[in-house]
């Protein structure tokens, strides 16, 4: 039955993370990226409020509580409409976490989830993004060989969230043949032998406050209950739609923080006598921007909740983010437009978020419901 | 809970409708072609389908709201085409009929098929500049002036017409009336030949010396002293449930046209690889999933502003919202359906060619996609319609 009523609890998550977002994240965006500096305070500070720990098991030192992607990507919004590089490195950890509840052998989850149920942030990741033009899932370059009682990985992965201090890296290799069926992945601790990470981070033109990590991967001997899953592997299609996801609900929030940041400005900038909101060249602009806000989120929650279903989500998480990806593109671009000059200035937050928003609706990630 | 799966009852009603559609698809380019005819009230197959109100009715309680429903039959509906199995007895007057007026009103013409007529020679969406006047003269109203583009009028058995009483009060003096067929005075002009919607009938009325009893006024004298626009605002109403139902008709032929596609495409070796990376995507793929997209969003946006209603919530900047999308991908999906076949997809010997046609209205009559813009913008300002024009 179609519905779009959010459960007590899913408010409840929402309204607390939104308080988090315009009181925390929204007030150290600026600084952050200006500073390329990853806010411990706050991450801690995030840490408490239980998001990552919520849908592990009892068993395993969580809540317990179920770990829906619906909530998840509720959360993901208000948290992009904070900032969407800081709430990325609030809820890196669910990269790792997600996958481990999605596919983890009961060891597996047993060895790896206590990590998450502590008092301190803890930060481990995936490990997805290649460095080459046209990135592809479906062709990665990262490849497993089986050598009897263990798996050799050889290549390179960058754009890695939290890359730099994480504890394990959830490594992303290529199956025997091309396709994200035959995707494997590996659960690489920081120290394993034959894995490199370079201690230069990696600059990019948004998300200038993420520590993104690089990382090589030299013939590094990984036994086989590393691999996650087991014999049994892992979905890969379930793993890309989670990020897609992921990616996309960041994005809802992002964009609809600038359309309110464009509304507020346009009711405000007086041009010719008149506060530019009642030319219709602005305001249709911006009532455009609304709209897509408006509809990019039930794309969004239609995958989460499908996902949550544990159904295939490819389809409807390939259609998220083409969707979310494009509009939300244009909407930080529009935002600019809006503020005319002033959006082209730093003290300015616009061009904070347009450059957030292009590396953000390129990367698959960086975040997972 | 959010929720996107159908119940086995919203299946059944859909597949209903689908075996409906496929009936009506047959008598598609008939009617198209002979605009001069118009359609009978039910096609010789209507008598076979079940009487699909009963089964919307019956449906268990805790279902799909009814509003959502509508919205999900419509789509399928439209995929079908502007033919329907059977015409429903009501029309856009009797949704103002149901808004706006009494409840003696609402006994007395309920059952009876109302157009509606706002717009004029000189008017469209500026309703307030309405020329038609209506005088009161002892116990009638006397009405004069001339109306175009009133769907359904030539079938319909009277009209809802909006005329001023007082040119001088702008939205204020605007008030509706229900004129019955046969009234002297009243007279239809013309039906309209037009780009698509052909098997929909679209009337041109005058009104001259056009002399109605004074209970025809919709809301009864009640709504003439009423201060501001009050009763203009009652009909406006209207709109925040028919909006949404134009969107989902516009996505109906957004649908058909990209289900026609990708099956032609399909024959031609051509289908979705929808786990290939976003990169990788050939143009004609990365153009499917985008035109996927958007239906989709649109789609949604409908059934968003729907539920609304469903749950007794406000939805006037949703209904818009809605009608936005709809009116978008009415236009964009069918052209880039046609774009991405070839010169092929403009024969008339498949119906893509007229779902473009058809789906061309979407985005102007119930307000076209830029008074949608101006109902969100001043809506999100917070601005009257004075401070936003």
């Amino acid at each position: 039955m179609i519905s779009f009523e959010l459960t007590q609890s899913q408010v409840m998550a929402r309204d607390m993370v939104r308080e988090l977002a315009k009181k925390e994240l929204r007030q150290r965006a600026r600084g952050c990226d200006e500073e390329s500096r990853c806010p411990d305070d706050l991450l801690e500070k995030s840490w408490a409020l239980g998001l990552v720990s919520a849908g592990i098991p009892e068993a395993q030192g969580g809540a317990g509580a179920a770990a829906e992607q619906t909530t998840s990507a509720l959360v993901l919004e208000e948290l992009g409409y904070g900032c969407a590089s800081l709430g990325a490195m609030v809820m890196a950890p669910m990269l790792f976490v997600r996958p481990l509840l999605d596919f983890g052998t009961d060891s597996q989850k047993q060895i790896y989830l206590p990590l998450f149920t502590g008092n301190r942030y803890h930060a481990a990741t995936l490990a997805l993004h290649e460095p080459n033009f046209g990135f592809d899932p479906a062709k990665l370059r990262t490849t497993a060989e089986r050598h009897g009682d263990h798996f050799v990985l050889r290549g390179e992965k960058h754009l890695v969230p939290m890359g730099d201090r994480s504890s394990h890296f959830l490594v992303i290799a290529r199956g025997q043949e091309p396709g994200v069926r035959q995707l494997q992945a590996f659960i690489v601790p920081r120290d394993a032998r034959g894995l490199h990470v370079h201690a230069e981070p990696e600059r990019t033109i948004g998300f200038q406050a993420m520590p993104w990590g690089r990382l090589s991967l030299d013939d590094l001997h990984a036994p086989l209950d590393w691999r996650l899953g087991g014999d049994q592997g892992i979905d890969g299609r379930r793993l890309l739609a989670s990020l897609r996801v992921g990616g996309a609900a960041l994005c809802v929030g992002l964009a609809r923080a600038v359309t309110e940041m464009a509304v507020a400005y346009a009711k405000e900038r007086v041009a010719f006598g008149q506060a530019i909101a009642k030319k219709q060249a602005i305001a249709f602009m911006i009532a455009d921007m609304y709209t897509e806000v408006e509809s990019m989120r039930w794309l969004v929650w239609k995958a989460a909740s499908e996902l949550e279903r544990g159904v295939d989500a490819t389809r409807s998480s390939v259609l998220a983010q083409d969707y979310v990806a494009r509009k939300t593109m244009k909407i930080a671009d529009d935002g600019i437009q809006v503020f005319g000059g002033h959006g082209f200035i730093r003290d300015y937050p616009l061009e904070l978020w347009f450059r957030n928003a292009r590396l953000l609706t390129t990367h698959e990630g960086p975040v997972a419901v | 809970m959010i929720d996107f799966t159908l119940s086995d009852s919203d299946k059944d009603i859909l597949e209903q409708v689908r075996r409906e559609a496929l009936v009506t698809r047959k008598y598609a380019r008939h009617y198209d072609d002979r605009e001069e005819e118009l359609p009978p009230m039910a096609l010789p197959e209507a008598s076979e389908f079940p009487n699909l109100l009963e089964r919307v009715l019956e449906r268990p309680a805790g279902d799909t709201g009814l509003a959502t429903l509508q919205m999900l039959l419509g789509i399928e509906r439209s995929w079908g085409d502007t033919v329907p199995l059977r015409f429903q007895r009501t029309a856009l007057g009797n949704a103002a009929l149901m808004a706006a007026g009494t409840p003696e009103q609402k006994a007395r013409w309920g059952k009876t098929m109302l157009a509606m007529a706002i717009t004029e020679p000189g008017c469209g969406s500026d309703s307030k500049a309405i020329k038609t006047t209506a005088r009161l003269q002892g116990d009638h109203w006397v009405l004069d002036g001339e109306k175009i583009f009133v769907t359904t009028g030539i079938r319909a058995e009277g009209v809802v017409v909006w005329a001023t009483t007082d040119a001088h009060a702008g939205r204020a003096g605007i008030k509706s009336f229900v004129v019955m067929k046969g009234t002297p005075g009243f007279e239809i002009t013309r039906k309209e030949k037009k780009l698509g919607i052909r098997a929909s009938d679209t009337a041109a009325i005058s009104l001259s010396q056009c002399k109605i009893p004074r209970d025809h006024l919709l809301g009864g004298d009640e709504s003439i002293p009423k201060q501001g626009s009050g009763g203009f605002r009652g009909v406006m109403k209207t709109f925040n449930m028919t909006r949404p139902g134009v969107a989902a008709g516009g996505i109906g032929k957004a649908r058909a046209s990209l289900d026609f596609a990708t099956e032609a495409l399909a024959q031609e070796g051509v289908t979705i690889d929808w786990e290939c990376g976003r990169n990788a995507r050939s143009a004609t793929c990365a153009r499917l999933i985008q035109m996927e997209a958007d239906t989709e969003a649109a789609t949604l946006a409908t059934l968003r502003a729907a539920w609304l209603a469903d749950v007794k919530q406000e939805n006037n900047l949703e209904a818009s919202i809605s009608k936005s999308k709809g009116g978008e991908v009415s236009r964009s999906v069918p052209q880039g359906c046609i774009e991405i076949l070839g010169a092929l997809g403009t024969s008339r010997q498949y119906l893509l060619e007229k779902w473009l046609r058809d789906g061309r209205i979407t985005d102007i009559y119930e307000g076209t996609g830029q008074i949608q813009r101006l109902i969100i913008a001043r809506t999100i300002f917070g601005y009257s319609s004075a401070e936003l024009s």
